[in-house]
């Protein structure tokens, strides 16, 4: 019963959040109201009992990826957009019990699929077996991905060098 | 009474407890740091506001309410007004997971409930933490935009890339101690330490953990952010009355909650030194008070530290700050990680 309101009130905040981030005019709050939709996801994973990956999401993406984000429109100073001139009036009054009907199917759905995944007890989520997956089945992946991130490391130096001027002597 | 009902009230007097402790603590602090900032430069501190200047917190505080609280007409309003906020709530949720004491077992109404000294008992308390110190970026970046003033601009960013350039070695230096206790969970770290304290096992770590903490609290000798000389306020020029209170709140929350995270990973949490508790055998209400009055007393001694260091080193410029933690601290952290490993790997 509590999970269930719970998992609304995420999912509730998750899509408000995402609507808000396209809808929004400058730039920044786009991004704050995206960290509000990762924390939202992660609520729901720790719903579903993937804490590790709930707690990384939150790490990574609304902890590093969005700071550089807000660096970005901060620092290249981008201004809010000028609404756009709509072409037909009423498509408000069309769109809006259309968008109900959909979130309230898509609602009902998701909760169902979330109520048979977690009828059954599963810990793939833990840190335990993350680990223990990661260091014996997936060693190879686990390692490749790491030259990946070097690779990305170095392709940024290197894109971002300015380059040396030679005098002419 | 249920047992469900009885653990959420347990919860709920936990954290009202935990967070008065904590706006308690500030107080003293702002009164600690500017008699001991004194006392380390040869002059009194202030001493006039009540015996030995005990009641100036007070004075601070009703002179913050009562103060004009001024929104200049060029702001961003909505974000201006959010920003202080931004700042002080990761600063608190992170004291949630700090274990200050042992678990008791106690009768409530015929029900036999295990009382943890720690708000969550989360079993990746580690990853949370670094998770929301992640977070503490946000505040001073928002805080610097939203001012729309050069200064406050150039103060939020450089703050934030020295938040998030220091996070790494932080986390890295969390990592040997994890390796040593082997769970993410900071109860499991504590008990790690009975025999020995981390700072003794893992003394580089300590070492790298105490200079990151320092830059991510924004403490001198990491204080350009809010350097006085160079940027005018920094991030937190434009601010008045409260909302500058809630920055200077958050500022001292950023500091307990390091000091708390030093004293639960590296000195031994709650535990008293030479299992001295061991050897009197006292009745459990005591030792849990002993533990407690442990804990408190090694996070006062912390904060002593930080302020001790505040007006005792001069700034950093902030390229020399940037080359410390990507050139030096960060290689570091790693050659620890690596002895760390062959000693676990020789010796086990």
């Amino acid at each position: 019963m509590i999970q269930m309101i719970l998992f609304f009130i995420f999912a509730f905040l998750a899509v408000a959040g995402g609507v808000m981030v396209v809808s929004h005019r400058n730039p920044v709050y786009s991004a704050l109201f995206l960290i509000l939709t990762f924390f939202s996801l992660a609520g729901i994973y720790v719903l579903l009992l993937a804490h590790f990956i709930a707690i990384v999401h939150i790490a990574v993406y609304a902890g590093a990826i969005m700071v550089l984000f807000l660096f970005v429109i901060m620092l290249l100073n981008l201004k809010s957009e000028a609404q756009a001139k709509g072409a037909f009036k009423y498509m408000i009054y069309v769109a809006v019990p259309m968008a109900i009907i959909l979130c309230l199917e898509l609602g009902f759905i998701g909760f169902h699929q979330y109520q048979q995944a977690t009828s059954k007890p599963n810990d793939t989520g833990t840190v335990e077996s993350i680990g223990t997956a990661l260091f014996s089945t997936y060693l190879l992946p686990f390692e490749i991905t790491s030259v990946l991130l070097i690779v990305a490391m170095a392709g940024a130096l290197f894109l971002s060098k300015k380059k040396l001027l030679v005098s002419k002597e | 009474m249920d047992l469900a009902i009885l653990n959420l009230i347990i919860i709920l007097v936990k954290i009202v407890v935990v967070l008065a402790a904590i706006f308690l603590t500030i107080l003293i602090l702002t009164l600690a740091e500017r008699r001991v900032s004194g006392f380390i430069q040869d002059r009194l501190g202030p001493n006039r506001v009540g015996p030995f200047g005990l009641l100036q917190p007070i004075a601070d505080a009703l002179k913050f309410f009562l103060k004009e609280d001024i929104i200049p007409s060029h702001v961003e309003k909505p974000l201006y007004i959010l920003a202080p906020m931004l700042i002080l709530v990761p600063a608190l949720m992170t004291f949630a997971v700090i274990p200050f004491g042992d678990e008791i077992y106690r009768y409530f109404g015929g029900h036999l409930v295990g009382i943890r000294f720690q708000v969550a008992d989360l079993n990746v308390g580690v990853l949370y933490i670094l998770a929301i110190a992640s977070l503490g970026v946000y505040g001073i970046v928002i805080g610097g935009w939203a001012s729309n003033n050069k200064y406050s601009l150039m103060g939020g960013l450089r703050s934030s890339s020295q938040m998030i350039s220091y996070e790494i070695p932080l986390g890295l230096s969390i990592i040997s101690v994890v390796m040593l206790s082997g769970s993410l969970r900071l109860q499991d770290i504590v008990q790690d330490q009975a025999h020995l304290w981390n700072f003794i096992r893992q003394p580089l770590a300590f070492i790298i953990f105490l200079v990151s903490a320092f830059a991510e609290t924004n403490r001198l000798p990491f204080d350009l952010p809010e350097a006085e000389q160079e940027l005018v306020g920094g991030y937190h020029t434009e601010y008045s009355s409260m909302k500058f209170a809630s920055f200077m709140l958050s500022e001292y929350a950023n500091m307990i909650t390091s000091s708390a995270l030093i004293v639960t990973l590296f000195l031994g949490g709650w535990q008293v030194p030479f299992g001295i508790l061991d050897g009197l055998n006292l009745p459990i209400i005591w030792e849990q008070i002993i533990q407690i009055l442990s804990f408190v007393i090694k996070t006062g001694f912390m904060l002593f530290v930080f302020i001790w260091v505040r007006w005792t080193l001069p700034r950093f410029r902030f390229d020399q700050l940037m080359n410390l933690g990507w050139k030096s601290l960060l290689p570091l952290a790693l050659l620890n990680i690596i002895l760390t490993g062959l000693g676990l790997a020789i010796f086990s």
